[in-house]
């Protein structure tokens, strides 16, 4: 027996704790080596218990649920309660409370970490908990009991937890985040904004960006409220329980006082064997600073670490080194899906990222990319499905294309990639690093031996694979499904392109129909002719901005119109008819009134349009008067008196330049130091029509009280003293973004020339409805690198992005005034084909303020 | 009873029409492939009479499919099932093709397609 293993003293007894020693015991019976006397030291008075389900035990209040697989009879001696006080290294013992002293030949130390508490007043006032062991649950419960509401500081994985807890109490509540969005270390803005929506739906309040101030008290010290600060404001919320899960500090205590090597932000240093400076001393899991440098909060690493540890004392074999361990994470958490994996932040030199979001599903799935084409990581919000096939090609090539990937199951266009297309090596089940091909393996043994039906637990019991977290035992089943009928068809269909690398095939290659580039890009069997209804609209958007390039090149000068032969087709909802499809199927028509000045004669136009086909008016945010109620066959009766009365299409319902908003200016305002109005006027006339990846709006003011608005929007535009401040990449809307500052003091022609070329760098490059605030915020090599392409023609494409532009400028016409005078297209507006004047029976209205508004007779969403 | 509705050549391909047959609405399709598909026009998720007005499409495996353009749900144009709610479906209406004439009969069939004879007379029929 080697010296290290008569004596094996374990402190803490937490699921790292227990890995640790079933390990130990493993080593020792597979080798025929001696076993070692083991003994455990736990604080709390309980056998270990499965943490990670902590929340579980609201369920069905049953500890025994949780608790781990008991050790064989006789083979462990485990203390508990027993709270170790000090360790003496050169005497090799420590003490418990109890002053009891203990020897050992070998020390492990599975302390775990400890909730950290933020410093506020009050923080320790009764009904004040923290949320990580089982006497803190029953406390919990226990004192929520007949109270009513329920804060929980911390809006990470375990906060979220906390939160499931309390609303299962029958507490109101609501949880204070400090980050700008729930479970920041696990997903970013668009997945956090997905999980908000859906939380805030089951009724929990969320405050995130926002930093706990104090706990209030009543006259006998008991909380009952929280005050937190967001920005300016001041945030309180009812609280007859306070829960703090805003994090863990690893618990060094014992190691420090031992003079072990710690961190600088604590935990105990340890190599890849898991040894701490003392080489008789190993640490694992929560409490442990690992060789790579971090500290692991998760179970999947500190188990990794715990079978480090043990090969290295029972057997001396460093073959499970512990490197380093990615922080894959899939949980439920209030119902809903999340899971992130590897590079999930793309933080990787020259990442990309493709993503889909769906705002009214709540789902959102992202994927990160390497140039090369490798899969990097992920985050799922909503549909994590295929969290163990998607995480387990990590550091592959994947068998489709990252969009087709990210499709949930059920969308056109998806490809499910089970794991049966995945290659043999990549790991399934992370927690006991178990290859797919060991598992297929091991299901082929068991199909071999005459077991009948081959199950997850079957496979669990030969490989451990499924036996951690649980989260591959989907994967596990298919697999077990497939088995013997091989891999999945890897049949995709449509593109397997970026929006943006279609961009660059199209503008290559002159495509000029979405027929043409399916037969010639696209991935579909040949039998199928068709793209569908996330392709098309894409592709005709494509076709749309590059149409005034391509009638150019075709020495046409006319540019196609978004409602010619082909392209007719590719229009979604809106672009289908060039107005604004409302609720009850009837539409709103929006003439353009550039920079919102308009003569009283235009006024009055609009005014008797609008009465004479009972139109219901509103005055747009965006400065202009919006007319709804248009049945489908009068639009282009009600075009045909504003085009005549000197208006155009203000494509309020494309994925194009919207308004620029714009303050009155220096012409009237006492402020002003630019004409801002003249500005707005020039900006619009140059971009109207300009179809981008989605809509587009710009603001300008004419001094710095920013009347305008213009930090809010995708190009915002500042009067200065000398010029003017562009600023790009703002956003309103859901989550507002404010703009960043690009250039400052710009003259006219030097701004116009940079809007120019930022709107062509976003058209030929941002995602599929991907707005600028998310373009620029993913924009590789961040705002110098914008800067740099945009003002400087560091890249040395100025030129080519203005062209699109020029070309754009040179091609326009007024969408509607085309419809007007083109029979084919004006045959389209028909009511029905075979009735073309006939009324639609579903369109009725109702009086309400004196105007109109839809009689809906339907449920609906 | 058969009802003409229009020519087939005034049918852009992709981008249906809505027709008047026995007083309902039908949205009617003709596709890429030249194929015509009749179904109901009311949108049952909205209550908006506006399906002719969606963007078809085909999955991988030959489904033709329709998007309605209000809040993009997707069905099956042989069978009318949404295809993410599966007890969701439009009526589909039996069509054919006949001397350059587009047929609708407003005989809601209740089966998955209009039947092989229908099929193929629509598809020979010049």
């Amino acid at each position: 027996m080697s010296p290290s293993l008569r004596r094996v003293l374990v402190v803490g007894h937490g699921m790292v704790a227990h890995r640790f020693v079933s390990s130990l015991l493993e080593h020792a019976q597979e080798g025929g080596r001696p076993v070692p006397a083991v003994t455990v030291l736990g604080a709390e008075d309980r056998p270990a218990y499965d943490r990670v389900r902590l929340s579980s035990w609201f369920d069905d209040r049953d500890p025994g649920g949780l608790h781990l697989d008991p050790y064989p009879e006789g083979a462990v001696e485990v203390v508990a309660p027993a709270t170790v006080v000090a360790v003496d290294r050169e005497a090799q013992t420590v003490t418990t409370a109890d002053g009891a002293v203990r020897g050992y030949d070998t020390l492990v130390l599975a302390t775990g970490s400890k909730p950290f508490v933020p410093p506020v007043e009050q923080h320790a006032a009764p009904g004040c908990f923290v949320y990580r062991t089982l006497d803190d649950v029953e406390a919990i419960a226990a004192y929520a009991d007949g109270r009513k509401t329920g804060v929980v500081v911390g809006g990470g994985l375990l906060g979220l937890e906390a939160a499931k807890a309390l609303t299962s109490l029958g507490l109101e509540t609501t949880v204070v985040e400090f980050a700008p969005r729930l479970m920041p270390l696990q997903v970013d803005d668009g997945g956090a904004a997905a999980l908000q929506a859906r939380i805030a739906e089951l009724g929990v309040t969320l405050h995130t960006g926002t930093r706990l101030d104090r706990v209030l008290v009543d006259d006998l010290g008991v909380a009952r409220a929280v005050r937190a600060v967001r920005g300016e404001e001041v945030v309180t919320a009812d609280a007859d329980l306070v829960v703090f899960a805003a994090g863990v500090r690893p618990e060094d205590s014992l190691a420090r006082a031992a003079g072990l090597d710690v961190g600088e932000r604590g935990g105990i240093v340890v190599d890849e064997l898991c040894r701490t400076s003392d080489e008789r001393i190993y640490a694992i899991g929560e409490c442990a600073l690992a060789a790579d440098g971090r500290v692991y909060g998760l179970v999947a690493p500190g188990y990794q670490m715990a079978e480090a540890a043990a090969a290295h004392i029972a057997a001396a074999s460093d073959e499970r080194a512990f490197t380093g361990a990615d922080t894959s994470t899939k949980l439920k958490l209030l119902g809903v899906e999340v899971a992130s994996f590897g590079d999930a932040f793309g933080t990787a030199d020259g990442a990309m990222a493709a993503t889909y979001s769906d705002s009214r599903r709540r789902v959102y799935r992202k994927l990160t990319i390497a140039p090369d084409g490798r899969l990097l990581g992920g985050i799922l919000v909503g549909d994590a499905d295929d969290y163990g096939t998607l995480r387990a090609l990590v550091g592959e090539q994947p068998p489709a294309p990252a969009e087709q990937l990210l499709l949930p199951a059920g969308t056109a266009g998806a490809v499910a990639i089970g794991p049966a297309g995945l290659p043999d090596s990549a790991v399934l089940c992370s927690c006991h690093n178990v290859t797919k091909g060991a598992i297929c393996t091991a299901i082929h043994g068991l199909a071999e031996k005459g077991t009948e039906e081959v199950t997850p637990k079957q496979v669990g019991l030969c490989t451990k694979a499924g036996t951690g977290c649980g989260s591959c035992v989907t994967s596990i089943k298919s697999l077990i499904k497939a088995s013997g009928t091989g891999g999945s068809s890897g049949l995709c269909e449509h593109f397997s392109q970026t929006r943006s690398e279609l961009y660059t095939i199209v503008r290559r290659d002159r495509i000029t129909t979405f027929a043409d580039l399916l037969a010639r890009h696209g991935t579909a069997a040949r039998d199928v002719s068709d793209g569908c209804d996330v392709c098309k609209p894409a592709v005709g958007s494509i076709l749309a901005s590059l149409g005034g390039l391509l009638a150019e090149a075709e020495g046409t000068g006319r540019k196609p119109h978004v409602l010619d032969g082909g392209q007719a087709a590719l229009q979604d909802t809106n672009d289908h008819v060039l107005a604004n499809l409302q609720r009850n199927g009837s539409y709103s028509v929006v003439p353009r009134i550039p920079g919102g000045e308009i003569t009283p004669d235009k006024l009055i136009v609009i005014g008797e349009v609008a009465r004479d086909f009972g139109l219901y008016t509103k005055i747009t945010g965006g400065q202009r008067i919006d007319l709804f109620g248009a049945q489908m066959a009068d639009l282009p009766k009600i075009w045909r008196r504003l085009v005549d009365a000197g208006f155009e299409s203000g494509h309020a319902y494309g994925k194009a330049l919207r308004t620029v908003k714009s303050c009155v200016g220096s012409t009237w305002c006492r402020y002003g130091v630019q004409d801002s109005v003249k500005m707005a006027i020039d900006l619009e006339l140059r971009y109207r029509g300009l179809r981008a990846p989605h809509k587009i709006k710009m603001a300008v003011s004419g001094c710095a009280r920013e009347c305008a608005e213009a930090q809010s929007k995708d190009v915002g535009v500042i009067a200065t003293e000398r010029g003017w401040n562009l600023y790009v990449g703002g956003n309103g809307g859901a989550r507002p973004r404010h703009a960043d500052l690009l250039a400052t003091d710009l003259d006219d022609s030097t701004l116009i020339r940079t809007v120019d070329r930022f709107l062509a760098l976003y058209i030929a490059e941002a995602d599929r409805l991907e707005r600028t605030a998310t373009w620029v915020e993913r924009y590789e090599g961040g705002l110098d690198r914008l800067r740099g392409v945009l003002i400087d023609d560091a890249e040395d494409r100025g030129a080519d992005l203005e062209a699109l532009i020029a070309a754009h400028i040179e091609a326009y016409t007024d969408e509607w005034r085309a419809v007007l005078d083109d029979p084919v297209k004006l045959a389209r507006f028909a009511t029905f084909v075979n009735a073309p004047e006939a009324p639609d029976p579903t369109v009725a209205f109702v009086p309400e303020r004196g105007q109109i508004k839809p009689l809906l007779t339907l449920g609906r969403r | 009873m058969w009802i003409a509705v229009c020519k087939y050549g005034e049918l852009e391909p992709g981008r249906g029409v809505a027709a008047l047959v026995d007083g309902a609405a039908v949205a009617l399709f003709r596709l890429g492939d030249g194929s015509l598909h009749a179904v109901g026009n009311v949108d049952p998720f909205s209550g908006a009479s506006v399906i002719s007005r969606g963007i078809t499409g085909m999955r991988a495996d030959g489904t033709a499919t329709v998007a309605s353009p209000m809040y993009k749900d997707v069905f099956d144009l042989a069978t009318g099932v949404a295809l993410d709610a599966p007890d969701v479906r439009l009526p589909v209406y039996a069509v054919r093709r006949h001397r350059g004439v587009v047929w609708v009969s407003p005989d809601v069939t209740s089966g998955p397609a209009p039947d092989a004879e229908l099929l193929t007379a629509a598809t020979s029929a010049a």
